[in-house]
């Protein structure tokens, strides 16, 4: 048997040490022994579980970014340490540790799973073994005497040849592979079923060798990128026009098809008033982007993207993730000349969309301008006096802007967030604390006065945004194949009864006994019914 | 008259947890009348019970059946109130997975009698309940976005059943601790020893197991007297890992059904969210578990407590996990 040696079916072998003096060679397989058995098979299981668990208490870069970011401004000298190379705690599933863990154990699992094949293999294309000499020590042993005291003993012989082979053709029926043996005076049909058990175990084993392929490979082929399109915009799925995009190791950039995508509407439907539950009150209900896809060969077609059902695109799959209001400004110097119109993304900060925005205007107004601003989608005024929106849709809609003036940090060349204003180098010139310049408030179609006479700032109108997700994994689909096919071998490896059955007929002076008895392989709950409803078929078949 | 079906559903699980408190409680004595039962030591149990279940027993397991029947009116009618699956939040979900592991606890009896189970089973149940209804409870909101898919109704039917399954199969790997200490301590004479042994050998070669009487001052004082009417560690052991293959099949399902349906909506099949790693987590500890019960020197108590600690991750992966740890599986439904 190939089975790991502390197997619990597996013959006792004393379980020695490398042998000393046997060299590099003996330590050697005595790893490989060790590494495959099932104790350092299940030791490294428990190890992949414990160490997965750090991965889900501190944020992870591939799963929370910002949490890493977070945590980085929060703990910075904390942060130092545990991002540094063996430890690797914000890259948990891609560590070093981590992936030796796995590699360790599917080395292990295709150690003991080939030479498995290899036996089953064999198993499969030769005969059940001979019938036990001692049927009595088996499990479900029952025996049954056919009495005829005028009967010879030739009679009696050919008694137990023919019930031995109409157990065995019973036994055929239940799908059982056969073989007819005769020892001295007795007959017997050895009989095994149940293959399928250890196939199953074995696809089961190589489908998750297969599962981890496939999952690589799909990664290092593969992309990710995100875009932000503001209603009416537009975007081609190429590198540049992606807001942040994460290619695979293999990505060959000329592999992305230039289709194009405008995000022309995006409509959301609210849990309102008229509902009538009050509990789920500004909860959204739906979310429909209406897109207009541009196909590579010149076409244009309508469709929708939603949560939930991605718009599935030449291999690529856009994804709706995120929306949010993206408030259209228009600054002008004192002369009335625009020196900036945006829609400018104001990015959600709860399920009510006060939402927080940044605008820079770095030309056209003598010094640079930074505003902070919030936009309050149904404005209402708090007993505090601070504001706050208590429904997300555009009921009641409201922009508030702060403004700072002096350097951006724009000009160095380094980039910066456009999410973000660093205001250590600037100064408050409207807002909270400024004396005679209280922060700007404005309603759609409002225009109003920037501090110092500098111009005018006008909230023309206020789209949606939406932020789009665009992913190609080409191996996907085989991830899921292999799944399933590990599952298969699951249901077979654990439910399929994998048992050897003995129907033995000893001819004697005035009669036949015959013996029943069988083997469990595994887990086999119900052999014993089982041996016993065989009995009972052949007596009824013989009697 | 009562105004809206959340309050029907209100009514039906405040009796629920009533008649599954009764429940517990006749379970209890049974527990103590088998403790205190003489002369008969029973050290295995076939499926056509060797044991007679007690009254107790039998009043406990009806009070089950009809708690049972409350608690699917509650959980039905939460459901017609939001016009939807009722597991869309964190009062939902604990409603539904209970529900589902009394089911799954009553549906077992046609195969093993495990009635046995019957005290940490309502007992369990009374608390999980308990503590979601005062703890967790959320009014009745429609889905958002991206709960609504069938994948949900998939993804958690088969996470509860499993949850169910692997219930059973906790509650009889305490008891299998248990016996097994107790049987080494009532081991000392050596009739006890080879009636315990051949027991064993019987059972896990899966025939009808045999009870065997042995005089009672053969036995020496033992720890869990209410054990001696439960079946063999060996039994117990094997049913455990029975319970176990089930629930670990649906939640392999419950892991592909969650991946394709996070590929349909977060756009991969895979991000390691807090949750996804916790699922992941306890399918490896029952891998882990299930290749325990076919390994020298694992078989037995130890594989017990593997079997124990995966428990443990999955009411950690429902509790601890969905309330204080971040992720996208964030529908708890409280703030």
């Amino acid at each position: 048997m190939t089975r790991p040696s502390d197997h619990i079916d597996s013959v006792d072998r004393a379980d020695k040490g490398p042998v000393v003096g046997l060299g590099v060679s003996g330590y050697l397989r005595w790893f490989w022994r060790q590494l495959t058995s099932m104790r350092v098979a299940i030791l490294l299981l428990l190890l992949l579980a414990v160490a997965a668990i750090p991965g889900s208490i501190l944020p992870q870069r591939t799963s929370d970014p910002n949490g890493v970011s977070l945590y980085q401004t929060q703990h910075p000298d904390l942060f130092k340490v545990l991002d540094a190379f063996p430890i690797q705690a914000f890259n948990v599933y891609s560590s070093v540790w981590f992936s030796s863990i796995y590699l360790l154990l599917f080395i292990s699992l295709i150690g003991c799973v080939v030479p498995r094949i290899k036996h089953h293999w064999t198993a499969m294309r030769s005969r059940p073994p001979r019938t036990p000499a001692r049927m009595r020590r088996m499990a479900g042993f029952v025996e049954t005497e056919l009495r005829n005291e005028a009967a010879s003993m030739e009679d009696a012989r050919a008694v137990a040849e023919r019930s031995v082979e109409s157990a065995q053709l019973i036994l055929k029926k239940l799908r059982y592979r056969t073989e007819i043996y005769r020892n001295g005076n007795e007959y017997s049909v050895s009989a095994e079923r149940g293959y399928l058990r250890e196939t199953g175990n074995l696809v089961f084993h190589s489908a998750l060798v297969g599962i981890l392929i496939a999952v690589g490979l799909g990664g290092g082929y593969g992309y990710q990128g995100q875009k932000l399109l503001v209603e009416g915009e537009s975007s081609v799925n190429s590198l540049i026009d992606y807001d942040s995009f994460n290619p695979g190791r293999f990505f060959d950039d000329s592999s992305l098809t230039p289709f194009g995508v405008r995000l022309d509407k995006l409509d959301v439907d609210y849990v309102s008033p008229d509902d009538g539950n009050l509990a789920a009150l500004g909860q959204v209900q739906d979310y429909t982007s209406h897109v207009t896809v541009f196909d590579t060969d010149g076409t244009t077609r309508k469709d929708t993207v939603k949560v939930n059902h991605p718009l599935r695109l030449y291999d690529t799959n856009v994804y709706l993730l995120g929306n949010g209001y993206a408030p259209k400004i228009t600054v002008k110097n004192s002369e009335g000349v625009v020196v900036f119109q945006e829609s400018v993304p104001f990015m959600p900060q709860g399920t009510d969309l006060t939402s927080l925005g940044i605008v820079k205007v770095p030309y056209g107004l003598g010094e640079q301008i930074g505003m902070i601003g919030f936009f309050y989608p149904t404005q209402v005024k708090l007993e505090s006096g601070a504001y706050a929106s208590n429904y997300p849709d555009l009921v009641n809609p409201l922009l508030t802007l702060e403004v700072y003036q002096g350097d951006l940090g724009i000009n160095d060349g380094t980039p910066t967030s456009v999410y973000a204003l660093n205001t250590d180098e600037m100064t408050k010139i409207a807002g909270r604390n400024v004396e005679g310049a209280p922060t700007l408030e404005m309603r759609i179609g409002d225009t109003v006065d920037l501090p110092n006479g500098m111009g005018t700032v006008t909230l023309d109108e206020v789209p949606r945004f939406v932020s789009f997700d665009f992913h190609h994994d080409p191996a996907q689909i085989w991830v899921l194949l292999f799944a399933v096919l590990a599952t298969l071998g699951l249901l077979s490896s654990l439910f399929i009864p994998r048992r050897r059955v003995w129907v033995k007929a000893i001819p004697g002076e005035g009669g036949v006994c015959i013996e029943y008895a069988a083997l469990a392989r595994g887990d086999d709950p119900t052999l014993g019914s089982a041996v016993s409803a065989i009995a009972e078929k052949h007596r009824a078949t013989i009697g | 008259m009562l105004e809206n079906i959340e309050q029907y559903s209100q009514l039906s699980l405040f009796s629920a947890l009533f008649i599954y408190a009764l429940a517990f409680i006749f379970f209890a004595v049974d527990l103590a009348n088998r403790a205190g039962e003489d002369g008969v030591s029973i050290v295995a149990a076939t499926r056509d019970g060797v044991r007679r279940n007690s009254k107790a027993a039998r009043i406990g397991f009806s009070l089950t059946v009809l708690g049972w029947a409350f608690h699917l009116s509650a959980t039905v009618l939460r459901g017609i109130e939001g016009g939807r699956v009722p597991w869309a939040n964190m009062y939902e979900f604990a409603l539904t997975a209970t529900l589902a592991i009394v089911t799954i606890f009553i549906a077992v009896q046609f195969v093993y009698d495990m009635r046995f189970l019957g005290t940490l089973i309502s007992g369990l149940v009374l608390v999980f309940l308990g503590v979601a209804r005062m703890n967790f409870y959320v009014a009745s909101v429609p889905l958002p976005p991206a709960l609504d898919s069938y994948w949900l109704v998939i993804h958690i039917i088969v996470a509860v059943l499993a949850v169910g399954f692997l219930t059973l199969s906790f509650g009889l790997s305490v008891a299998q601790l248990m016996q097994s200490r107790r049987e080494r301590l009532v081991a000392v004479p050596a009739v006890g020893v080879s009636a315990a042994g051949s027991a064993a050998e019987a059972s896990s070669n899966g025939a009808t197991l045999t009870a065997t009487k042995a005089p009672a001052s053969a036995i020496p004082k033992s720890p869990f007297k209410f054990l001696r009417s439960f079946p063999d560690s060996a039994a117990l052991e094997n049913l455990s890992y029975r319970m176990v293959i089930i629930g670990f099949v649906f939640w392999t399902f419950t892991l592909i059904a969650g991946s394709i349906w996070a590929e349909h909506a977060w756009g991969r099949y895979w991000g390691w969210d807090t949750k996804e790693v916790w699922t992941f987590i306890i399918w490896v500890l029952y891998a882990g578990f299930i290749h325990a019960r076919a390994t020298k020197g694992w078989r037995g108590s130890r594989s017990a407590w593997l079997s124990i600690i995966a428990y443990s991750a999955v009411i950690f992966n429902f509790t601890i996990v969905n309330v204080f740890f971040k992720g996208l599986h964030a529908y708890s439904g409280l703030s």
